[in-house]
């Protein structure tokens, strides 16, 4: 049998459509795969033509141009065992890591490995569907549906079969049964919930506990005297060294502390928590442009301001200072706080203010904190007050 | 930080000196010194010189800056107050060979941002406009290359640098300029702009000067070492190859999503349109050409 | 089985939208498997010694660490990685365009709701699949990710800061995080859109596939090409290309970095932070709602993460959930339907879908309101006043404009069926008037744009039945019939046969009127697609 073949094969319970074009203009009827006949809808204003008659495709009429796609379909197969090849050369051939080789500028291995494995797959992919497309039957078959309706003696008879299984088990007759069941059934939902309890600690459990320094939803690590360091540096910072309109991304010394072998003090999931809660931006500009606020005059050394980095939105750190605004911009919502002004919101979704940190200088001329943050710093929530 | 051993080129091709860079302040420092204590003469050459260069430039700011800065570069005020052009003493040489260098001044039009454009001075003549400036008060100079390079390092303790750049790049820039340098959005249509590119020295200069809203990096915030860290950093992201291919600009996620929009669904769907389309048709029927 | 190999499937491009979602489900399901060999789903910190220089000797957690071997150390890791990602994106694009395909079709209709209900959820999984993904390698921008999913929980009223707690394993982001969303990642999740995705094929075999009207299709049967060859073929054939062209753009489009953001740190954070683009509407929404925060007798009500992100997006997919039954209710259509709709033949729904879009469209852009800002020369602060705005008017300006374009569309398909579609030639007539010809559009035009029924309203039930008692639910029966009134509204009937005569009548009397052309064929236009070429041949021939 030639692939152009469309002859369906005997048996199959299929029409092969306009074998017979033009079916009678009134009510035309359409064999269905029973070998029945069913009417098709006679009330539209025009008669159902049927489907219309196959037309050949080229390569099914000319044997040359049907030679020529099936060459044209294997060159593709052929093609994508050259590119697969090729795949595996790149494989071996270019080095991958930090000082791997380059093509125009891009990694060599991921993108030859990329480019020859996707072309071999689309040559095979493109292959396949132009055989279809050109060699494959093309004729059109026409199934009938069954409706995913039962019939209605099939409905009447299970509905009533459910009657009487219904009315045998007494559910309906028996309340205290049902509900009683319906309710331990509906109470096993509440195992499943508590079996979730041990995930973590409650918020409560923590700030009581205090398993950490600074552990708790309304704390952090800043204490009373700690030190004002640069963040990933690790340097404290001399009040006397900012210039008006340095910014400098710092946070508590606690972080960057050391016991006698060099070590950090602090490690691990303590770390993580306490850097999350500690960042502050520490922003200097000309005293007289700081708006006071009630209780903070006591808060900035010589213009120097410092507020808490973490979005009261919804956490993000936030940095995007403008040196002439005094405004900070979050890179995550847009929210826009102004620093002259006690960090109050001045554009975006956040509702709050930035908590500020008080600061002061210790003996050395560097700048510490007076204490913790006065309110939790982040992002709201329930309990916050 | 421990570090490997590494003996690969790629990295240390641009490498500069941050020792050298010192010793060559101190040679400067010492120059300078022995020029006052030793050589009158010499001196008075020198400053007679620096007064002409502050001449001329004060001439070249009078045509083409005092509009915006006043003739003595005093600030000009709007009638409602807000600064016109902003007061230029203690702003230093090397804010003005930022602004000038890079051809964001003189402004085409008061703006939330200057752009960088094409720089229209020589270099001389922006000296002379540093001069000029620097001598309304006392700011940061032009710095020296030295300054601001880490070549002359090891390559291990150029590698360490660029590790440590990207920590400090990481934490004090890419809020602003993008995680790739690539620029990023401000209040009110201002911009970061992009860094890739940019000449070191003008990274070095708007650390420390703080352009239009950018905030400063002074060396008592960040030191000499630290911005140049940071440069190092950026040089070697930029001579990295892309690893993944095309960067899409390097924009981050939206790019991505549009990228899987239009190449992605856009081709496959181009593709189920060519699958589904019907192959042409021939007039003749079968077996009529056998 | 045996009929199930010569199984019918009607061929068209839209019918193969939902195929590069499930192909590209299988991308994901064979590079993920990849991935899994090296990934090591632990927040524990680590300092990287892997061949990627600039980050040698930083701290950061073995998730981090792992992709990053993935990505330098593997060879074709960085490609699987990128393919993965890249295959996600599709996977979640490709389901929507398909969704839309099935709702702009009608093709939701009975009996196939349960299937629409699949399908709804398996968007839903798909995205949260697609998020879960985002955080594990545990980047900077993955981090921020997490971070902010923190602030969302947080402002749950009253349990929030005890699911933060749970979810985090104590305060953010302690060390469990990134292994729970792993397992939900790697088994939860795939195992239910796997249960999913088999039932909605399953669904779809049983219903066999929707299909144009047209000559020959009917409600009771399916026409199209059988499995087994050609269709298998060409599903089989697609699978290969959806494959080919994930590989080809994880080869060659970066996608996610990670060794430029570089490891989290609730310290750093990137200009242009974005979720990847599926989540990118509630991030729209969370950017231009205005800062709304209630105190209540000391309780902290965070309005302005709560709606856009908590609310919202619950509030959308039920309703996205509901349109079939909606539609349903409203026109009181209870039967089955296997033929589609033209969008043009349903305005409402076309056009409440439309406005949905709209919707979903103006909140997604608001996500990308700094990359829009950079990139158009705006201001972020003006473009998210505008979207406040627009998000609610630009949906009704777009339901207006789609409804009243598609009931043109249908008055354009009337006027062709009775008198013809525009030629091009223009006529003069023996008065020197000008006219153009009309051409009959071919038998097998008329029939499929005819076929279509002339849909009715909902008709209310009698306040009061024939006793004066009140009907029950007559108020709510009123507003339905009001509703289904509304829906209808403005539909243009499909020609009668009596118009059809009609027109037939007067095209006949108006070609007595052009006599000298009488008989002759519109030159060229025996080419033009829309008569049978056979036997016609040019004036001059």
């Amino acid at each position: 049998m030639t692939p152009d073949d469309p002859k369906d094969p005997a048996g199959q319970h299929e029409t092969v459509p306009g074998t017979s074009p033009g079916a009678s203009p009134q009510g035309g009827v359409v064999p269905d795969s029973r070998g029945e006949f069913t009417p098709v809808r006679t009330d539209t204003p025009v008669a159902d033509p049927g489907l219309p008659a196959h037309q050949w495709r080229p390569t099914d009429v000319d044997p040359k141009l049907e030679k020529r796609a099936e060459r044209q379909v294997a060159g593709m197969f052929v093609a994508a065992q050259v590119f697969v090849v090729l795949f595996v050369v790149s494989y071996f051939v270019f080095d991958i890591g930090g000082d791997g080789d380059a093509i125009l500028g891009l990694g060599a291995s991921t993108v030859t490995l990329g480019l020859c494995l996707g072309i071999a797959l689309l040559l095979i992919g493109v292959g396949i569907i132009q055989w279809a497309r050109k060699l494959m039957g093309d004729h059109e078959i026409s199934e009938m549906r069954h409706p995913a309706r039962s019939s209605d003696e099939d409905r009447t008879a299970t509905l009533e079969a459910l009657r009487v299984g219904t009315e045998e088990s007494g559910i309906a007759r028996r309340p205290l049964i049902r509900n009683t069941l319906l309710g331990s059934v509906g109470l096993l939902g509440v195992p499943a919930v508590v079996l979730l309890r041990d995930l973590g600690p409650t918020p409560g459990e923590v700030a009581t506990e205090q398993p950490y320094e600074g552990a708790g939803l309304a704390n952090t690590v800043w204490a009373d005297g700690m030190r004002v360091v640069r963040d990933v540096i690790g340097t404290p910072i001399r009040a006397a060294d900012l210039e008006i309109g340095d910014l400098v991304n710092a946070t508590a010394a606690a972080l960057y502390e050391t016991n006698e072998e060099g070590e950090l003090v602090l490690e691990g999931t303590e770390r993580l928590i306490a850097n999350s809660k500690a960042p502050v931006i520490v922003v200097r500009m000309e005293p007289d442009e700081i708006e006071d606020v009630d209780g903070r005059e006591n808060w900035t050394v010589d213009g120097i301001i410092a507020y808490s980095k973490i979005c009261t939105h919804v956490g993000c750190p936030i940095s995007l200072y403008e040196r002439t605004t005094h405004h900070v911009l979050c890179p995550c919502h847009q929210s826009t706080f102004d620093l002259a002004d006690g960090a109050n919101v001045v554009f975006g979704p956040a509702a709050r203010a930035l908590p500020q940190l008080a600061l002061a200088v210790d003996d050395e001329g560097y700048l510490v904190a007076q204490s913790d943050f006065d309110e939790p710093v982040g992002p709201s929530f329930w309990e916050r007050g | 930080m421990r570090l490997l051993n590494r003996t690969a080129g790629r990295l240390s091709r641009h490498r500069r000196r941050p020792v050298a860079g010192l010793l060559v302040l101190l040679l400067g420092l010492f120059a300078t010194g022995t020029f006052y204590a030793a050589f009158a003469p010499a001196q008075a050459e020198t400053t007679a010189s620096d007064a002409a260069q502050v001449e001329e430039g004060r001439e070249l700011f009078l045509i083409g800056c005092a509009f915006c800065h006043g003739t003595n570069g005093e600030g000009v005020l709007t009638e409602s107050g807000t600064q016109y052009g902003p007061a230029l003493a203690g702003v230093g040489a090397a804010a003005v060979d930022f602004q000038v260098g890079t051809g964001r001044m003189p402004l085409v039009q008061p703006g939330q941002q200057a752009p960088r454009k094409p720089v229209i001075y020589s270099q001389d003549e922006i000296d002379a406009l540093g001069a000029f400036v620097a001598s309304l008060g006392p700011g940061p100079a032009v710095p020296e290359e030295s300054e601001y390079s880490v070549e002359g390092l090891s390559a291990e303790e150029q590698e360490e640098a660029v590790v440590r750049g990207g920590e400090i790049f990481r934490t004090n820039c890419t809020a602003c300029h993008n995680f790739d340098g690539a620029g990023g959005a401000m209040p009110r249509g201002g911009y970061a702009p992009s860094l890739k590119g940019v000449e070191p020295k003008y990274i070095y200069e708007a650390l420390l000067t703080g352009p239009q809203s950018m905030p400063t990096f002074s060396n008592g915030n960040l030191t000499p070492e630290d911005k140049a860290d940071v440069i190092a950093y950026l040089q070697e992201s930029e001579e990295q190859p892309t690893y993944g291919g095309f960067g899409l600009g390097s924009m981050g996620p939206v790019a991505e999503g549009l990228f899987a929009w239009v190449v992605g669904i856009g081709g496959l769907v181009g593709f189920a349109i060519w699958i589904a389309a019907h192959s042409t048709r021939s007039l003749k029927q079968k077996g009529t050409t056998e | 089985m045996k009929k199930n190999l010569r199984k019918v499937f009607p061929d068209h491009w839209s019918f193969m939208l939902g195929e590069i979602a499930l192909w590209s489900f299988v991308v994901l399901l064979l590079t993920g498997v990849f991935l899994t060999l090296w990934y090591d789903p632990s927040m524990a910190e680590t300092e990287y010694t892997g061949s990627y220089a600039p980050l040698r000797g930083i701290e950061m957690s073995q998730g981090m660490a792992s992709t990053l071997h993935i990505s330098f150390d593997v060879r074709g890791g960085l490609l699987m990685r990128q393919m993965h990602h890249w295959a996600a994106m599709l996977f979640i694009a490709a389901m929507m365009v398909h969704l839309l395909r099935v709702y702009f079709t009608g093709a939701f209709r009975k009996p196939r709701e349960l299937n629409w209900v699949i399908g709804s959820l398996l968007l839903l999984l798909g995205t949260l699949e697609g998020f879960t993904g985002y955080s594990l390698p545990d980047d900077l921008l993955s981090g921020t990710g997490i971070r902010a999913a923190d602030g969302f929980v947080k402002s749950i009223p009253v349990v929030g800061t005890y699911v933060s707690f749970f979810l985090f394993g104590g305060e953010f982001p302690g060390d469990s995080i990134i292994p729970r969303l792993y397992i939900i990642h790697v088994l939860l999740i795939p195992g239910i859109l796997l249960g999913l995705i088999a039932a909605h094929m399953l669904l779809l075999v049983y219903h066999k596939h929707t299909q144009w009207p047209g000559p020959g299709r009917t409600e009771e049967n399916v026409v199209g090409f059988p499995m087994l060859p050609v269709y298998a073929a060409k599903a089989g054939g697609f699978f290969f290309v959806v494959f080919g062209v994930t590989a080809i753009m994880g080869g060659l489009l970066t996608i996610n970095p990670i060794w430029r953001y570089g490891p989290y740190d609730p310290t750093k954070v990137t200009a242009g932070s974005q979720p990847d683009w599926y989540m990118g509407w509630p991030d729209g929404a969370l950017r231009i709602m205005p800062g709304i925060e209630t105190e209540l007798f000391g309780y902290t009500l965070s309005w302005n993460v709560l709606i856009p992100i908590i609310i919202l997006p619950g509030l959308m997919f039920t309703i996205l959930l509901m349109l079939p039954f909606i539609e349903n209710w409203i026109t009181g259509d209870k039967r089955d339907h296997h033929l589609l709709e033209r969008p043009r033949d349903a305005p409402t729904r076309t056009a409440l879908m439309v406005a949905l879009m709209t919707f979903y469209g103006l909140m997604w852009a608001a996500g990308g309101n700094d990359i829009i800002a950079i990139r158009f020369d705006l201001s972020i602060n003006q473009i998210t006043y505008f979207m406040r705005a627009a998000v609610f008017i630009g949906p009704v300006i777009a339901f207006i404009i789609a409804r009243r374009w598609c009931i043109s569309l249908q008055r354009k398909d009337r006027e062709d069926v009775l008198h013809g579609y525009e030629t091009g030639i223009i006529m003069r007539s023996p008065e020197g008037g000008f006219s153009e010809r009309h051409a009959p559009l071919p038998q097998e035009s008329v029939y499929t744009l005819t076929s279509r029924e002339d849909t009715k309203a909902y008709a209310a039930l009698p306040a009061t039945d024939a006793n004066g008692v009140d009907a029950p639910n007559g108020r709510i029966d009123r507003v339905r019939a009001k509703l289904s009134q509304a829906w209808f509204a403005h539909d243009v009937a499909p020609a009668t046969r009596e118009e059809l005569d009609e027109a037939h009548h007067h095209a006949e009397h108006a070609h007595e009127l052009q006599g000298a052309l009488d008989g002759r064929s519109a030159d060229g236009h025996q080419y033009d697609g829309k008569h049978a070429v056979e036997g016609d041949h040019l004036r001059n021939d």
